[in-house]
């Protein structure tokens, strides 16, 4: 193939955005060559360096180990784990944060998923496991996980988020933190269990019953009030999580999945009014600039952040890059996400990776070509209703922020949706920046 | 009747099983359960004092019960150390934290509720009714919430009105 001919197939990819956003047809990887690399007419290197001569690996010349009955990830990606804020198991909360920087589909793997225990990971016998619903119903009803194994199931994918998620993201300076410390208490798993309708619908709901407060069979016996209407609505006893039994750290052997999750839920009571547990009325009830405070924050908002690249991952050099992320809003699908390189001053429109799914991860992506020079990276969502994800300064004027930059641990308030911005330095370094 | 003609009618069934299975067609497998039998786990203490169990406690009871058995963690009096202050907070809470239970919590039924099923954290849902009356009277006295004598007990809890209670806005009051 001469010069010309690759010439005439490849063309510059359309800068869309400043500081280097690509038009997304540019993912296609069609008709596509990048400056510099047009001199050559072949869009292989953007280094100059050679490949060396190819030679066998050890693993190449000698049979490998037997296959395990449970297959865990090699060996060489051990640093692909959760973080632990507990991992003494002291007398606290405990979490541990999803490595969003480091994975790149809308699944969380299970072992990955984030976790929140305030009293530690519970090992509940299933076979002793009972859930039992009752309060204003017409007749109080026992189940057993050999019982529910029985109904007819339903499978959603679907986020789970911690209403405390992103609250580093309060302060009024960046904290210098990876995305998975500032974003990692959301996660998205397919999640298989019973409509709580179905079980409501058994015990006979009083009609003038309009909460049901969960309780967990952990040893804090976590209890949240939760609307009828939601229990309802998409609510579910989920015994499964991408296909295998919920594992300790979500719930086993069920949770209550919707807005305001129990885990271990074993008791459901209906009622005329919420019960105002801890939760509802301390922990989770989110602090005002006026001194006052909501309460009962069910729904998770619009909200997106890059997880490529991001802080701890360094750009080794000028060119291509392609940046990723996820957006999801509690609100339904994803509808658009736009990203800025520089600041918010310009945007380009991402790929949006089927499947878009409502309450659900959606990865998107956008093809950057770095300059080698500073650049501030930002992604900014909308979901079907409408709705945008704020900006931080629309967003604090509202929620507010602390006065001193808190713990990168602590949860100054909950519920941040606002733009994150990641700031590229000539080095290829990555940080959080407020822009 | 030929494959054809039994796979059809094979369709047309399953259509009309999926339609019926949302209406009174559930599997209805629940075992059948007593309120008495379900007393053991129902601890739940609603804001008007629904759920209270009899017994009592005073702010005097209360102390030496917390420094046996919350102060390693609450720290002495309640200030604070690896938990959280039950007092001594600043007059309002702010995004730089300080919720306590004279400027947040707004109901005095949640400390009830909440020390009854998960404390003290080593050891919950240990401790006798009138120990966690007596704690709820000492926590609530601490914060000058109530007075140094004042009992409290199932009639008394409910009216105790914390001084925080006004200061909530319910968030998307539509989706309730």
């Amino acid at each position: 193939m001469s010069d010309k001919t690759v010439r005439t197939h490849l063309s510059e990819p359309e800068v869309v955005a400043g500081n280097g956003l690509l038009h997304r047809r540019a993912l296609l990887g069609q008709g596509i060559v990048y400056a510099g690399a047009v001199g050559t007419g072949l869009a292989v290197s953007l280094t100059g360096a050679a490949a060396e001569p190819l030679r066998e690996g050890p693993w190449s010349m000698r049979v490998g180990t037997a296959i395990p009955p449970y297959q865990t990830p090699s060996r060489f990606e051990a640093h692909v784990v959760r973080t632990q804020d507990n991992p003494d198991n002291e007398a606290r909360n405990s979490r541990a944060r999803t490595p969003h920087h480091l994975l790149k589909g809308i699944i969380t793997p299970n072992g990955l998923h984030f976790t929140i225990c305030h009293g530690g990971v519970p090992d509940i016998d299933p076979a002793q496991h009972r859930l039992v619903i009752h309060g204003m119903v017409k007749q109080p009803l026992e189940f057993t996980v050999e019982m529910l194994e029985r109904y007819p199931m339903v499978s959603r994918i679907g986020f789970v988020e911690c209403g405390g998620n992103s609250a580093p993201m309060f302060s009024n300076e960046p904290i210098q933190a990876n995305v998975q410390a500032l974003h990692g208490l959301a996660s998205c798993s397919e999640w298989t269990g019973v409509l709580l309708s179905t079980l409501l619908d058994e015990v006979g709901v009083d009609p003038k019953a309009k909460w049901m407060i969960a309780e967990g069979a952990d040893s804090p016996r976590l209890s949240r009030s939760v609307p009828v209407a939601k229990g309802l609505d998409d609510a579910m006893i989920a015994l499964y999580q991408n296909g295998e039994r919920i594992q300790p750290g979500q719930g086993y052997p069920m949770r209550l999945w919707l807005p305001g999750n129990v885990k271990y839920v074993r008791r459901i009571k209906l009622t005329e009014e919420p019960a105002m547990s801890y939760y509802e009325s301390r922990t989770y009830s989110q602090i005002l600039p006026n001194g006052k405070a909501y309460r009962f924050y069910f729904l998770q908002e619009v909200k997106s952040f890059i997880t490529t690249p991001s802080p701890g991952l360094v750009l080794k050099e000028p060119g291509y890059y392609e940046i990723s992320g996820i957006a999801y809003s509690g609100t339904g699908r994803i509808k658009k996400v736009l990203v800025s390189a520089d600041g918010g001053q310009s945007w380009g429109e991402a790929a949006l990776q089927d499947p878009v799914l409502p309450k659900a991860f959606t990865r998107f992506r956008m093809p950057w070509r770095w300059s080698g020079g500073p650049a501030v990276l930002q992604s900014r969502a909308w979901d079907e209703s409408g709705t945008m994800q704020p900006t931080r300064e629309q967003f604090v004027a509202l929620r507010g922020q602390t006065t001193k930059p808190p713990s990168v641990l602590d949860f100054p308030s909950q519920h941040f949706n606002a733009i994150t911005s990641w700031g590229v330095d000539a080095q290829g370094g990555v940080k959080h920046v407020y822009a | 009747m030929s494959m054809r003609r039994i796979a059809l009618v094979a369709a047309s069934i399953s259509v009309a099983l999926s339609a019926a299975s949302f209406a009174a067609d559930s599997p209805r497998l629940g075992k059948p359960i007593s309120p008495a039998d379900i007393a053991p786990w129902d601890i739940t203490i609603m804001p008007d004092g629904t759920g209270l169990p009899s017994g009592s406690g005073t702010p005097a009871q209360g102390a030496p019960i917390f420094q046996a058995k919350c102060s390693a963690c609450h720290g002495e009096n309640g200030k604070g150390g690896i938990a959280a202050a039950v007092t001594a907070g600043p007059p309002r809470a702010s995004l730089d934290g300080g919720k306590t239970i004279a400027n947040f919590w707004p109901y005095a039924t949640t400390i009830f509720d909440f020390v009854r099923r998960a404390m003290p954290y080593n050891a919950p849902h240990s401790l006798k009714d009138d120990e966690v009356y007596a704690l709820t009277a000492y926590l609530l006295s601490l914060n000058k919430v109530i007075g140094e004598n004042d009992v409290m007990n199932a009639q008394t809890l409910p009216k105790v009105k914390m001084p925080n209670r006004d200061n909530f806005i319910i968030r998307f009051p539509e989706r309730i």
